[in-house]
């Protein structure tokens, strides 16, 4: 009896080897799981940074959400599988009136929706005027900010007017949409996944504009978290909150190629890390968002890392202060201070030194897979010399700029904010600036500040969302109601600028507009408004034995053609 | 022992009011705002204003509280302002999870902390007791994200013997009744479901029972040493008693008591969210909703979560107390 105490820890040790062995067991009932499903051609996992928010496309606003109704739905037009290029999905064709104004599609014949009923115009129809006939929360900027964005107003809000003006059926296989005014973003942006064409019967049946409201949220109906229905690859079968899974399963009845996997599972794995070592463990076939640090360590054992073509811009932004209430430093108006600024950022060291493989140093503000992009544009090369002589010459010698930057933040074009300041600030005054640094938390102080005009130059980028370059120019330096840019950009005032983006924006024909894209990018890489500086990749990573998944430079990854071999 | 209960209990109510003012308060002093998380970068400043006039953002913070108050008295907290559930939903999904984990870390942390502390104060000042001082130094010591990584490279990553993160393999297709998804596969017979709930347990509850092991062994052998140079143990001993009586009737019933506090104190901590474990596990807790709700400002997630949670917190502490009356006769008469 003298022993007892250690016969309690031997118990106890005993009783916690005898739970490591059986978890040891069923870890490689696990793994023979695993590959008996592999070897069916069975299921995919997916590793994401978040979980969706609401599955109905009209209402969602995020990547994870996106990436996943996606897989569901189809729209009238989608993109080539690893481009921007805009390519038929359930409208097989579409032609434009010569005023621009009236677009026919011509649809897709024998599609249905995976609750049984028939995909037609009288569904697309329905489903345009279910957007543009919202109300109430569902008109918030918190639900439909998508429409809001690209469509303006809706039906009862005569004071923002609208894009569309109709819709109309001429035939099963006919729909005619009418706009309001011409513009060089449609069709293209019907092309984003909210634009996305849903079962009118199941939007009906599960009430689906049926927004409520609770205190500080929104809440989404059943339709949006259970019953999405499309015309897509796959359907929803299982959405488990409390883990973030969300498990799909092959559409039977889908209009194109059957996807190559019966199950995709996506499996929200917020840290990175943890994501990294997941698909080293074999738990997960791939996620997204590989960390640049990690791309040589994930080819080297044997992992594909699949870099997306890059599809956004970093830009060094300058407000030469024509903003009301704001005081800006004058010497910015000249335009040799401008050259100056750009000749002095080393955009290749801040290429190689500071962003993943696969960045490219910008010359314009819309990056090379966009339409429009040209390497006829004035080019600034790393010339400190000439940048002093512009300077001495402007008489701004030594001249002082505000320079803001975020801390605690990172972002697709801005992975290092910090380092990305150290380098350029550096690069400036070497060049013959004194820098005066304010470093402000991304959000809302810093994004505040810099859109209200608060900074002499600034570092803030833009990630694209369809092939267009207005989604980029337009937004940027396009002519606002007052007769001036944006705040950020110091309310310049250049009619060069606005009629170049002006008259691209409104040529219907994509060839000529294409031209006049170009025209407008020589026209703002003259007048400098800001400097633009980088555009940067991201990735996917596949275990080896993943095939058919190609990377997208919108991240609108199509799922059904991948295929996992045992 | 009734009325102790009771009064415990009506503690609760100025504890609970206070906190929600603070919470309340302090939300909303954090930098951003949910418009500016849930509209993103490119929400023009008209965008925001809309959406806090939808959602009453707008309106003074008292007015905000009032109302929050008059709905959290309905157990209404809210929704989240990221999946527009309600956030006591929210709650009753993620917290059976945290609880899972909890119970393994402290059955982990208990199982080997009590015998390691007494073993270390019986073999004082030998390497036992020596190296059982620096393993739970280091124990405290080590950060949970870097241990977290350490275990999964050996065990997931290299080994390959226990899964690194989630709560079940997606890969099995389990049954789900009460949340608890060892209890599930065990009501339901799915065996290979329940033991692989039990192995997703193993890597986060070792990584998150690491402290209480450390401090448990710790106090445990303090606890001991001072015991065991009490008179009543020397009395005891002179009496005739035998060892063992002696050991257990005397020695580890009173060492017991300060541990038996440490366990309700860590019991209650755990169950509060392991914010970080939870989330470099990918674990479906309370803790990693807390996380996110962190970096999208969900205000009502994080109000209604860590009220609820303080209460709970609260009410482990009481039975903390209570198992202390059963322990200790003299404390019975409160």
């Amino acid at each position: 009896m003298r022993r007892r105490p250690t016969r309690v820890l031997a118990a106890s040790a005993a009783a916690l080897t005898a739970l490591t062995m059986a978890a040891c067991a069923s870890s490689d009932r696990d793994d023979s799981g695993s590959t008996s499903s592999a070897e069916s051609g069975g299921t995919f996992v997916f590793g994401t940074a978040g979980e969706p928010t609401v599955l109905d496309p009209a209402f969602a606003q995020d990547g994870e959400s996106f990436r996943v109704t996606r897989q569901i739905f189809d729209g009238l037009l989608t993109t080539e599988p690893g481009s921007a290029e805009l390519a038929p999905a359930l409208a097989e064709d579409y032609t434009a009136s010569d005023d621009g104004l009236t677009y026919t599609f011509d649809l897709r014949k024998g599609v249905t929706f995976s609750d049984g009923t028939d995909f037609d115009a009288d569904a697309v129809c329905a489903n345009f005027d279910r957007w543009f006939n919202f109300t109430g929360l569902a008109a918030s900027p918190a639900a439909s900010v998508y429409w809001q964005d690209n469509f303006g107003g809706f039906a009862d809000t005569p004071d923002t007017p609208s894009l569309y003006s109709g819709c109309e059926a001429t035939d099963a296989s006919t729909a005619v949409i009418t706009l309001t005014q011409v513009t060089s973003k449609f069709p293209a942006v019907l092309s984003l996944p909210s634009f996305s064409i849903q079962s009118p019967t199941a939007l009906e049946k599960y009430d689906a504009n049926n927004l409520g409201g609770n205190g500080d949220a929104l809440s989404y109906p059943s339709y949006g978290l259970e019953h999405p229905t499309g015309t897509g690859p796959f359907v929803l079968d299982s959405w488990d909150r409390g883990n973030g899974v969300v498990t799909l399963s092959r559409n039977p009845d889908y209009w194109g190629d059957a996807a190559g996997v019966d199950e995709i599972v996506f499996r929200s794995i917020p840290d990175g890390n943890t994501r990294r070592q997941e698909l080293q463990a074999g738990s997960i076939d791939g996620y997204d968002l590989v960390s640049p640090a990690d791309y040589d360590t994930l080819t080297g054992d044997g992992f594909q890392v699949l870099p997306r073509d890059p599809f956004n811009i970093l830009y060094l932004g300058i407000n030469a202060g024509n903003v009301e209430g704001t005081t800006a430093n004058p010497a910015l108006q000249d335009i040799r201070v401008r050259q100056a600024l750009a000749h002095a950022i080393d955009r290749e060291t801040i290429v190689n030194s500071l962003l993943p493989e696969g960045a490219e140093e910008a010359i314009e503000f819309v990056p090379p897979a966009v339409d429009g992009w040209t390497d006829d544009v004035t080019t600034y090369d790393y010339d400190p010399a000439l940048a002093r002589q512009l300077l001495t010459e402007a008489g701004a010698l030594n001249t002082t700029l505000r320079f803001y930057y975020p801390t605690d933040v990172s972002r697709p074009y801005l992975p290092d904010p910090g380092a990305m300041y150290e380098v350029i600030s550096q690069n400036l005054t070497d060049a013959g600036f004194t820098i005066e640094p304010t470093a402000l938390t991304w959000s809302p102080d810093y994004l505040n500040a810099v859109q209200a005009g608060q900074a002499d130059i600034h570092l803030l980028g833009w990630t694209g969302d369809y092939n267009d370059a207005y989604n980029f120019i337009g937004t940027f330096f396009a002519e606002k109601e007052n007769g001036q840019a944006k705040a950020e950009f110091g309310a310049f005032s250049s009619p060069d600028v606005f009629s170049a983006l002006a008259t691209a924006d409104s040529e219907p024909d994509p060839a000529t507009r294409t031209e006049d894209y170009q025209e407008a990018n020589r026209v703002i890489m003259d007048y400098l408004p800001a400097v633009p500086i980088s555009h940067s990749p991201n990735a996917l990573v596949v275990a080896e034995n993943v095939s058919g998944l190609v990377p997208s430079p919108l991240s609108a990854e199509d799922f059904s053609t991948v295929t996992v071999s045992g | 022992m009734l009325r102790f209960i009771v009064r415990r209990l009506l503690q609760l109510i100025p504890i609970l009011l206070g906190l929600s003012f603070l919470l309340f308060s302090w939300l909303r002093l954090l930098p951003g705002g949910p418009a500016q998380a849930a509209l993103g970068e490119r929400a023009t400043p008209e965008d925001i204003e809309r959406y806090n006039q939808v959602f009453g953002l707008d309106q003074p913070v008292y007015v905000q509280y009032l109302k929050f108050l008059g709905r959290a008295l309905q157990l209404d907290f809210g929704n989240s302002s990221r999946t527009g559930r309600p956030v006591t939903t929210e709650f009753l999904e993620r917290f059976p999870g945290t609880i899972e984990l909890t119970v393994f870390a402290m059955v982990f942390a208990i199982g080997l902390g009590i015998p390691l502390g007494y073993l270390a104060a019986r073999r004082h000042g030998s390497w036992i007791d020596s190296s059982s001082v620096i393993a739970s130094l280091l124990g405290v010591a080590v950060p949970v994200f870097f241990l977290a990584y350490m275990l999964r490279v050996v065990f997931a990553v290299n080994l390959g013997w226990l899964p690194g993160s989630g709560r079940q393999s997606v890969r099995i297709d389990a049954t789900h009744i009460t949340g608890f998804y060892v209890l599930d596969g065990v009501l339901t017979r799915e065996w290979d479901a329940a033991l692989d709930a039990l192995t997703h347990l193993v890597l986060p509850g070792i990584a998150l029972g690491t402290i209480p092991l450390a401090i448990i062994v710790r106090i445990t052998r303090a606890a001991v040493l001072d015991v065991v140079n009490e008179d009543y143990v020397r009395t005891a001993n002179a009496k005739g008693l035998s060892t063992s009586t002696v050991r257990s009737r005397h020695i580890v019933r009173n060492a017991l008591l300060p541990v038996s506090t440490t366990i309700g104190l860590q019991t209650g901590l755990l169950l509060s969210g392991a914010v970080l474990t939870e989330t470099v596990f990918a674990f479906g807790g309370v803790g990693s909703a807390l996380k996110d709700a962190i970096d999208l400002r969900d205000y009502a997630i994080l109000q209604g979560f860590i009220l609820i949670l303080a209460v709970v917190y609260v009410l482990v502490n009481l039975l903390v107390d209570v198992s202390y009356g059963l322990l200790d006769p003299r404390v019975r008469v409160r």
